[in-house]
């Protein structure tokens, strides 16, 4: 028999009991479908997760801050040279310890560290107020746009960091207040940014709006300036501090090769630790909380796999019934020449097969169902996280369940089959 | 005398052991040769259909060998005797082994499916039999929703598909009324003499054992008699194109 035979007669033998095969790929596709949707979860939150990093950061980019004396020994000595910063530019969550102000001289010395590509000044602003011709004024907060990252954009595009014009992108919850029908209309308008600096004087920027950003996950309501407008702010907001002051930041931006190896950023983070210097990727930021996430998705999965063990055991149910009923037909065709291997692969063939079938279905389903609660589940509970599509999916991971269940149901499918292909002809011959 | 195409040379059968042990056959030698039918007689349980099983390289005996074409089988593969059986045998038995919701076709060439023939060919060869056995028209029903006659002329029509040097026939017409059964026995001696196809038919109906060339009587394990008939009697001149269910 060759292989297309084979598996012609292996399907039309699994749909020779219908209502059997019908209730045995019920069961696959019941795990199918819990896997399916488990699985698209994960994928969901963690493409979530990753757009959210993009638009926090390149990947390219160490934040780098002076190590604060270590806090957990004891009571920390106090450090006149210490001055606390408050870092607006710190990602929420991240512990606002005080920090050392970073100097000149401190800059110098991580530009010479090894695997320092270019080292900046993280610089931060803080405008009073934002106004678009002689519309309502916000507060807001801005950020410096680092070439790179990525802006989750509702539109338009993110401000050029080579730009010599002042650029920015505002975020989507400001569009209607500050005056614009919509996304599109804000592009191209002109925003006034306020700051004030420390004697008092108040200063207006007026800057182009390119783009208009989602809200991520990291509550990015931040205005986002290019270089040029970060430094224009910060000079309007530096008047009249002295040299020293106007040049102490907060964090410090690192580039490295990102093609490199891993030792290299590790080799690169010690040679900053040795100086006194902390450097975080977004990568270590976010890290922790994606390997909840997936830790979560690995027990609903866990679940899903336990249906599909269940199911496995139908499988076996189903094909000891099939080889019972069907001894007469497995005798005659050996006695008509069928090696005991391809009978073996015939019945473990029909066991794939209605693992494929409770699997594309349970896969195709769990993709509608996915795609039905994420439209219903937009608009209602997951209306404040724009951006986020619960259930995603992934070609590779759905052919992965696919696969999965298929060699699941041959494994379950050995145990019918290598009873049919060890039966003896002459049995099934015998009716005397 | 030629090489005999099958040959059981001393055959011992047994099955259990200890105290049930039961010995189906106790030492039994037979030549048959190639075109000539044969038909082994006996009662139930005299071991004629072990005899059959074990020529029909279907079982293996407890001493003694089967030689084919005067080679011992026992000497032979796995893949070898799957493939003797598939090329060089054909079955037909009392019971017809149809495969149920399957066409007439499908059911006739699945020795040629077994055998790895493409489809194409397959379907020319399975309708050039069935136009042999006058069933050409039936070939797309399905099989179960043939007559008993039908039907054993279907599984005549599996046996030969593969152009078989032998045809083993279990009671193969146990399962049929005398007039029909008589039409299916005319087959098989017309195919036996006009092919040369060997016949080794298995009954205990003394009428159709009278039709072969020669008659086996088997009781208890053992031969008791062999006769010989005087070839071409009158009422095997009927041809397979004159009898028609």
């Amino acid at each position: 028999m060759n292989a297309v035979d084979l598996i012609r007669s292996a399907v039309k033998n699994s749909l020779r009991s219908k209502t059997r095969t019908i209730l045995t790929v019920l069961s696959i596709f019941i795990g199918a479908f819990t896997l399916t949707l488990t699985s698209g979860v994960g994928t969901g939150i963690n493409q979530y997760i990753d757009t959210t990093v993009a638009s926090i950061g390149a990947d390219d980019v160490l934040t780098v801050t002076k190590a604060a004396e270590d806090s957990s020994e004891g009571p920390v000595e106090y450090d006149p040279a210490a001055v606390a910063v408050d870092s607006p530019n710190s990602p929420p969550g991240a512990p606002r310890f005080s920090l050392i102000a970073l100097t000149t001289d401190d800059l110098d010395a991580i530009g010479a560290v090894d695997g320092v590509l270019s080292v900046q000044p993280q610089l931060s602003v803080s405008p009073d107020y934002v106004q678009v011709a002689a519309g309502t004024a916000y507060e807001a907060n801005v950020g410096s746009f680092i070439p790179g990252m990525a802006l989750d954009l509702a539109a338009g595009a993110e401000p050029d960091s080579d730009s010599s014009d002042y650029e920015v992108a505002v975020p989507v919850s400001f569009v209607t207040p500050l005056g614009f029908t919509d996304d599109a209309d804000a592009l191209g308008a002109t925003l006034t940014l306020a700051i004030t600096d420390v004697t008092g004087t108040q200063s207006e920027l007026a800057a182009t709006i390119v783009g208009v950003s989602e809200e991520g996950l990291a509550g990015s309501t931040a205005f986002t300036a290019n270089e040029v407008l970060t430094e224009a702010l910060y000079d309007a907001q530096s008047v009249g501090l002295s040299e020293s002051s106007k040049d102490s930041y907060a964090q410090a931006v690192v580039r490295f090769d990102p093609t490199g190896a891993e030792e290299d950023l590790t080799t690169l983070k010690a040679g900053l630790s040795d100086l006194g210097y902390t450097g975080t990727t977004v990568e270590d930021q976010i890290g922790s909380f994606k390997a909840v996430i997936d830790g979560i998705v690995l027990v609903l999965n866990a679940f899903a796999v336990i249906a599909l063990l269940a199911a496995g055991f139908g499988i076996v149910n189903t094909l000891l019934m099939s080889v019972q009923e069907r001894t007469r037909e497995i005798g005659l065709m050996k006695a008509m020449g069928l090696g005991g291997g391809k009978i073996f692969g015939l019945f473990s063939l029909e066991a794939v097969f209605i693992g494929l079938m409770g699997s594309a279905i349970g896969v195709g389903i769990g993709m509608l169902a996915g795609m039905g609660a994420n439209a219903v589940l937009a608009d209602t509970l997951l209306a404040d996280l724009p951006g986020l599509t619960l259930v995603a999916f992934d070609p590779a991971s759905l052919a992965t369940i696919i696969l999965v269940v298929m060699g699941l149901a041959f494994l379950a499918g050995t145990i019918p089959a290598l009873r049919a292909a060890r039966q003896d002809p002459i049995e099934s011959l015998r009716y005397e | 005398m030629s090489l005999p195409v099958l040959a059981a040379r001393d055959i011992h059968k047994s099955y259990g052991r200890g105290a049930t042990r039961f010995d189906a056959l106790k030492g039994v030698s037979l030549d048959i040769q190639q075109g000539e039918s044969i038909a082994i007689v006996g009662k139930s349980g005299s071991g004629k259909s072990t005899l059959m099983h074990l020529l029909a390289l279907l079982d293996n005996p407890s001493t003694g060998s089967v030689e084919l074409s005067g080679r011992d089988a026992s000497g032979l593969s796995g893949r070898v005797v799957n493939q003797t059986r598939n090329e060089t045998f054909g079955f037909v038995f009392q019971q017809f082994f149809l495969t149920p919701n399957t066409s007439v076709l499908d059911n006739v060439t699945l020795p040629l499916q077994i055998a790895g023939v493409g489809g194409a060919e397959r379907k020319r060869r399975g309708m050039a039999v069935l136009e042999q056995l006058d069933l050409a028209d039936k070939a797309r029903n399905k099989a179960t929703d043939l007559s008993g006659g039908q039907k054993q002329r279907v599984v005549i029509a599996r046996a030969l598909v593969n152009n078989p040097s032998v045809i083993f026939a279990d009671e193969p017409t146990g399962n049929l009324d005398s007039a029909t059964g008589t039409v299916v026995e005319d087959i098989l001696f017309s195919l036996q003499r006009e092919k040369g196809i060997t016949l080794i038919i298995v009954t205990h109906d003394e009428d159709l054992a009278a039709r072969c060339d020669r008659r086996v009587y088997i009781r208890d394990g053992l031969i008791t008699d062999s006769l010989h008939a005087v070839p071409a009697t009158p009422a095997a001149a009927s041809t397979v194109s004159e009898v028609r269910a």
